[in-house]
């Protein structure tokens, strides 16, 4: 029963993370209606930075406000300079381009830091919090930083101006033009919230999974999963789907199929979510008349 | 000066021209109808004024030149557009929809006061403030477009077919608040409409458009003397 109760809340701990990356994909899958492949790789990039940053001397938390800082610039930078030109291409043209971004990324990184794996510290306490057996203090800690997130962000996008405005422009961009929204910036200013909030994902990890050029694959597909359950368009469903994912992974993993499978339950999650409900438990069912 | 000058205006949707030179102009103050049969060019002009359609030709507000302008710049100017079918922020809630009209305001307080004034002049709307806007009936989401462009506090209104979808009771008591509107902040109006004897009644200067082109103009009184519009518009 330990065991059993051990894993759900290990499982809530990286079900934050995913949550967090779910919800960058469906942050630019409302505006665009395309998923962004390179949302792993540019959080595994912001990783790099952070662990620069502090191997150059800095404080963790320096270091990790200035990689949120960083990383939102990059993302704003990545969909004026790259993304804009192709924005009204075909979407299969647009995903070859998300993909390049996700090679691009991975290889580069590599070619400055190296494919050999590091180490990426914690900013919570070796020893457990309040003497519990179930968790570690990381564990808690990253489920409270994701937490705060996601509150952060909720009253972002629901009680500022900025964050109507960005709901108004990836609902419908002509009306949103025509009370003087920026529709262009906003879906920048969206890239940036997404690489920002991938960055926290990536460095809340990174001390789990280990630091390497590819130790977003698997968080990107849990995450592709996640979103998915919820329902693609629906930030509170990827949310949900994260913890959710989270924790079927942990427990199916550690009790079930063996940790050697783990990523197998994130595909039949996906396959399965496609087959049977597309939508998701908390998205849209688009029904178009004709 | 004119408020607004428009000079030899053509637009096209793709390979078709839709607009073949309109010119007119506008006094600060006035409400000013487009009339036309269906297929005119009356929602492509309004649209053209917003840089919404690609155009060749001069545009002028108050002056500037706005032709090859963003949407946005044009919209800053204090120029408030109720498009064509109603333009709703459908999953925003009806307060939000309203919010968004002053999204270019600084002047957070009477932001407030203009909410306030709206919900007077629409009760409706403030018993739905906090419904998603997709669920208001028709004639509620029209009102609550004519209200967003309001809250932009607009020096001139491009309305296309405010009454649309409305009841006759509610099409003359949105025809009153937007005399009310012109008369008490003087904001200038140029009003495309199906409905042309309402139109005629609330407009001060009249344009005829026929298939992308003004074939007649004048004060409203003038036009309605014209036999054929009275025969083409006024069913008389």
């Amino acid at each position: 029963m330990d065991q059993f109760i051990h894993q759900v809340l290990a499982g809530l701990a990286t079900g934050g993370i995913y949550a967090s990356v779910a919800l960058a994909l469906v942050m630019i899958y409302q505006a665009t209606h395309l998923v962004n492949f390179a949302q792993g790789e540019l959080a595994m990039f912001s990783t790099y930075i952070a662990w620069a940053l502090i191997n150059a001397g800095l404080p963790y938390w320096g270091a990790f406000f200035l990689t949120v800082g960083f990383s939102f610039v990059l993302g704003v930078v990545i969909e004026r300079v790259i993304i804009r030109p192709v924005e009204n291409f075909p979407a299969l043209a647009v995903v070859v381009v998300f993909i390049a971004l996700l090679v691009i990324l991975n290889s580069v990184t590599g070619w400055i830091y190296s494919f050999t794996i590091k180490s990426f510290p914690s900013p919570f306490p070796e020893q457990t919090l309040f003497g519990n057996k179930y968790m570690s203090s990381h564990e808690i800690g990253a489920i409270g930083v994701t937490l705060v997130l996601l509150l952060l962000l909720y009253a972002f996008f629901r009680y500022t101006p900025l964050g109507l405005a960005m709901r108004a422009a990836a609902q419908n961009p002509e009306s949103s033009r025509l009370v003087g929204i920026r529709v262009g910036w906003m879906l920048a200013l969206g890239w940036g919230l997404a690489a920002a909030i991938g960055s926290v994902a990536g460095m809340m990890v990174a001390p789990i999974v280990f630091l390497d050029p590819n130790m977003m694959g698997g968080v990107l597909l849990y995450a592709f999963a996640a979103a998915l359950l919820g329902g693609i368009d629906s930030p509170g469903g990827a949310v949900f789907g994260g913890f959710l994912v989270g924790v079927l992974e942990n427990v199916l993993g550690a009790f079930v199929i063996g940790n050697e499978l783990k990523l197998a339950v994130a595909l039949v999650l996906i396959i399965g979510v496609l087959t049977v409900r597309p939508s998701g438990f908390f998205g849209k069912v688009h029904v178009t008349r004709v | 000066m004119a408020l607004l000058e428009v000079l030899n205006l053509q637009a096209a949707y793709g390979q078709t021209k839709v607009l073949h030179g309109i010119s007119f102009a506008m006094e600060e103050g006035s409400i000013t109808t487009l009339l036309g049969a269906n297929g005119a060019g009356k929602t492509t002009t309004l649209r053209a004024l917003c840089g919404m359609v690609h155009t060749e030709g001069e545009m002028r507000f108050a002056g500037q030149r706005i032709d090859k302008r963003a949407t946005e710049d044009i919209v800053r100017l204090g120029i408030a557009h109720v498009p064509d079918g109603r333009g709703t922020f459908v999953n925003l809630s009806t307060e939000e929809n309203l919010r968004l009209g002053a999204y270019t305001r600084q002047d957070r307080d009477a932001v407030e006061r203009d909410l306030e004034r709206i919900y007077s002049y629409f009760p409706r709307l403030r018993e739905r403030r906090t419904q998603q806007a997709g669920t208001l009936s028709g004639g509620e989401q029209q009102m609550l477009a004519v209200s967003r462009a309001l809250m932009l506090r607009p020096k001139l209104m491009l309305l296309d077919e405010p009454s649309f979808g409305l009841a006759p009771l509610l099409v003359k008591e949105l025809f009153g608040i937007l005399r009310a509107v012109n008369e008490k902040e003087h904001v200038s109006m140029l009003l495309v409409e199906q409905n042309a004897a309402m139109a005629l009644a609330l407009a001060d200067h009249a344009y005829i458009i026929e298939t992308g082109r003004v074939v007649l103009s004048g004060s409203v009184d003038a036009i309605k003397q014209d036999d054929a519009v009275r025969r083409s518009y006024l069913g008389y």
